[in-house]
């Protein structure tokens, strides 16, 4: 399968580190993907100001991808749930989907609706299979205790994401062990983060972001694994504000496989 | 004539631009009055950077940067072919014809290499202009000419064409030759004379009103290397004006009689005397304020550099802009302009109403609406800042611009959706500033749809824009509001959130959703779908919510438009 690296916002600007560690490690899985020229906002921010916007940025990004007969791999869980809520706007409804392309015809491009969205966890799980990574883990990531943090966009609406069972996931869990590292089955693991209300209501951020880290403390977690540049933002850089200090290490789920493979050393 | 002209039109440029660059000190964002103290600082701040070892730096931006156009170079190859034409061609034009008196001890415009290297260098600037105006006839969707972009080209090319026609003129001119040959030659004999410009006609494409002698070229051609070929090569090193000499021919006389050459040469030297005198206050300028924001930026330290200097940078930039669009095409965003119907979305569209900004020229309340949609509309995604050829820190600007409209009172729903993220992130940076501006939109937000008797009066039914009306489905079950996370954080949720998930559905169901509009839920939901996941009847719990807060902040921005309407009467 071919892939669109759909990097969004965050990424390139605020952690090129994911965008490095997630290159290295599909390429160490001889995955076949590439950046698109023209790939932008996902839409997902413009989804509480203007619908019609919204859909139009999710739309440019798919067809884009589409043009190059590539599936869309996103490494952000809001990028996700976003393009995959648009896709299936967009595939339901023929006028909407009509009205929304006039204002691609701009930009030569026409939405089909062959594309699929897949987040990173779904092409490793799914796609590639766990025991393709398992295979190539030459460096057992043994007694490191990680904590797992889905990102809610990951799965819910499980109608809409469809990656693993909403209510009690194990992917995640999975690719850890895999890795030899100790994933531990923590009470908020399910929770947000707290990213999307930053800046419009971070009394209710921060509080979930603070009962979030605790959480992982108390079951002694050592790392905190995220696949989501707005979790891993939002839960590495208020730990000073909200606990006097660094707390907890997060870690991204390509920086945790990767030190497995034997390609980076441990933090 | 000539020099005193060339002296007043040099002194009026030299006062624009003592006026300009004082602008820098002078103006900024928030309007402050702080010029003298930023004066001394910047100009303390260069010396200091000039006379360390980071003058290394300097250099090489300027090289690399400067004059070898890096930074367009990595974004297209047209683009830099363009402008490198356009810019190398004139600056070479500048120095080896404008400027060449005082460049080379025996210049002379007629003579090798002189007449080669202008036609060559002026071509190229033709070429390069040719190119520019492809660009922007093509109609790239987002590239938008502005008057001044027209100047830019208008400007260039009539110096750089009227240079061509006018030595195209010379060339054939007998008034021209006539007037040489008075004044330089001296001849034996009338046989001479004629033999000269026997030669002159045949071989150096001079225009005599009479028939000149085929035979009397050779014997011409040994005068003119004894007393003319000294300063006047063949014209035909002049490719460009001689191959344009060729099409004048038949109006050769007519010229002549109109002193058409004297005519032309005024207005060659009168255009550039004129452009040099505007020129700060034209697109031009950024020959000055491109290299210093390509410096500044390149020795800038965001953790150690002083914010009065940031100032000062940030209009420097604002005047280093060359409106080239790059930024545009890169913005993640840039598809948000239709469908919102603002150009200031495009971040090349939104300098022009921040220069008007800071140097306190009229800016309509709806215009202060647009480009402060414009700059907050924005997923910080850096991509203009990383691309701009001119290396201006697009994104900072756009983050300064925001704050400073804030302080002016104004007012932007977008605040209330996650692109304030990044403002998030910065919080502690913008100290007491970073609070009041969200309480007060979300306190506009509240009473402007405070629940009042009234609403609940059953208006008619209003159908969702594009959300299935999936919660007719609701039957008050509570599922909802019970796994809901920011309601579990409250010990008496309704007093804080208002209206509770389940309450909201149910009044969706009722036909009256703007009674929620108002409440402080729909600004709390994090948007983890936890509800909608619950939900036994399937109904689209977090996707209403999120399409009920996009009502009421499209509401409160329509109700600020309407606002500015009635206060400017339009």
């Amino acid at each position: 399968m071919r892939y669109a690296l759909f990097l969004g916002c965050n990424i390139p600007a605020r952690l090129p580190e994911y965008e490095t560690s997630a290159r290295f490690l599909l390429k160490e899985l001889g995955v076949d993907f590439k950046e698109i020229e023209g790939f932008g906002c996902c839409g997902y921010p413009f989804r509480v100001i203007d619908l019609t916007t919204s859909l139009v940025l999710s739309a440019k990004n798919l067809a884009l991808a589409e043009r190059e007969n590539r599936h869309i791999l996103s490494l952000c869980q809001c990028c996700y749930g976003t393009l995959k809520k648009a896709k299936k706007m967009l595939d339901e409804d023929l006028s909407l989907r009509n009205q929304i392309n006039e204002f691609l015809k701009a930009n030569g491009l026409n939405y089909r609706g062959t594309v699929e969205v897949k987040h990173l966890l779904h092409v490793l799980y799914k796609d590639l299979g766990p025991e393709m990574i398992r295979e190539k883990v030459s460096n057992p990531l043994s007694e490191i205790k990680v904590a797992t943090h889905y990102g809610c966009h990951s799965l819910r609406p499980s109608s809409i994401v469809e990656l693993d069972d909403p209510s009690d996931p194990r992917l995640l869990e999975e690719l850890i062990n895999i890795t030899g590292a100790q994933s531990l089955l923590v009470n908020k693991r399910l929770e947000c983060c707290g990213a999307p209300l930053l800046g419009t209501n971070d009394e209710v951020a921060l509080n979930f972001t603070r009962e979030k880290i605790a959480d992982a403390l108390k079951n002694e977690a050592e790392y905190l694994c995220v696949a989501c540049p707005y979790c891993k933002l939002q839960l590495e850089n208020f730990q000073e504000k909200l606990f006097g200090k660094k707390v907890l290490s997060t870690i991204l789920i390509t920086d945790l496989i990767n030190m497995a493979f034997g390609l980076q050393k441990a933090h | 004539m000539l020099g005193s002209l060339g002296l007043v039109a040099f002194f009026v440029f030299l006062g624009g631009l003592v006026f300009k660059v004082s602008s820098w000190f002078r103006c900024s964002l928030r309007g402050e009055k702080e010029g003298f103290k930023r004066f001394v600082l910047g100009f303390s701040s260069l010396g200091k950077a000039l006379f360390s070892p980071k003058i290394g730096i300097i250099l090489k931006v300027l090289l690399l940067d400067g004059i070898l156009q890096r930074r367009t170079l990595k974004e297209s190859l047209y683009r830099w072919l363009m402008h490198v034409l356009i810019y190398w061609g004139f600056a070479l034009l500048i120095i080896t014809h404008a400027l060449g008196k005082l460049v080379f001890e025996d210049y002379v415009s007629t003579a090798f290499p002189h007449a080669l290297l202008r036609d060559l260098f002026g071509s190229m600037v033709l070429v390069g202009l040719g190119m520019a105006i492809w660009r922007r006839l093509r109609k790239a969707p987002t590239l938008r000419t502005s008057r001044m972009d027209l100047y830019a080209i208008v400007a260039v090319l009539v110096i750089v064409f009227s240079g061509f026609l006018l030595k195209g003129v010379k060339i054939i001119s007998y008034n021209n030759y006539s007037r040489m040959v008075d004044e330089y030659a001296s001849f034996g004999s009338e046989e001479e004379a004629k033999a000269l410009e026997a030669y002159w006609v045949k071989r150096m494409g001079l225009v005599s009103p009479e028939k000149v002698e085929e035979a009397l070229v050779a014997k011409g051609e040994e005068i003119h290397q004894s007393q003319c070929a000294f300063c006047h090569a063949n014209p035909r090193w002049s490719f460009l004006s001689y191959g344009l000499s060729r099409t004048f021919v038949p109006l050769a006389s007519g010229f002549d009689r109109v002193n058409f050459t004297e005519k032309l040469w005024w207005v060659h030297i009168l255009i550039c005397l004129i452009a040099l005198a505007i020129l700060p206050f034209t697109k031009f300028l950024h020959l000055i304020s491109v290299p210093l924001s390509l410096v500044i930026n390149a020795l800038w330290d965001p953790k150690r550099s002083n914010s009065l200097n940031l100032k000062t940078k940030q209009m420097i930039e604002l005047d280093a802009c060359v409106h080239c669009g790059t930024c545009t095409l890169k913005c993640a965003v840039l598809d948000a302009e239709k469908p919102l119907g603002n150009i200031r979305v495009l971040p090349s569209e939104k300098i022009e109403p921040l220069k008007r900004l800071v140097s306190k020229r009229k800016l309509s309340q709806t215009e202060l609406q647009e480009i402060l949609q414009g700059v907050y509309l924005c997923t910080n995604c850096l991509r203009c800042t990383v691309s701009c050829p001119s290396g201006i820190n697009l994104q900072e600007l756009w983050f300064e611009a925001r704050e400073a409209l804030f302080e002016r009172g104004l007012l932007e729903p977008a605040l209330l959706s996650p692109l304030s993220f990044y403002r998030g992130l910065r919080a502690e940076e913008l100290e007491e500033k970073y609070e009041k501006p969200i309480l007060e939109i979300k306190e506009k937000l509240l009473r402007r749809f405070e629940p009042k008797d009234n609403v609940f009066q059953m208006p008619e039914e209003k159908e969702f824009e594009f959300y299935e009306a999936s919660f007719r489905g609701c039957f008050t079950c509570q599922t909802c509001t019970n796994v809901c996370p920011v309601v579990f954080q409250y010990e008496r949720p309704e007093e804080v959130l208002g209206f509770l998930p389940h309450q909201i559905m149910r009044l969706c169901a009722m036909g009256l959703k703007e009674a929620v509009y108002g409440s402080e839920m729909l600004l709390s939901c994090l948007t983890c779908y936890k509800c909608q996941e619950a939900c036994p009847q399937g109904v689209m719990v977090t996707d209403i919510l999120m399409g009920l807060k996009m009502e009421a902040l499209k509401a409160l921005k329509e109700e600020e438009r309407d606002e500015i309407r009635s206060i400017s009467g339009v």
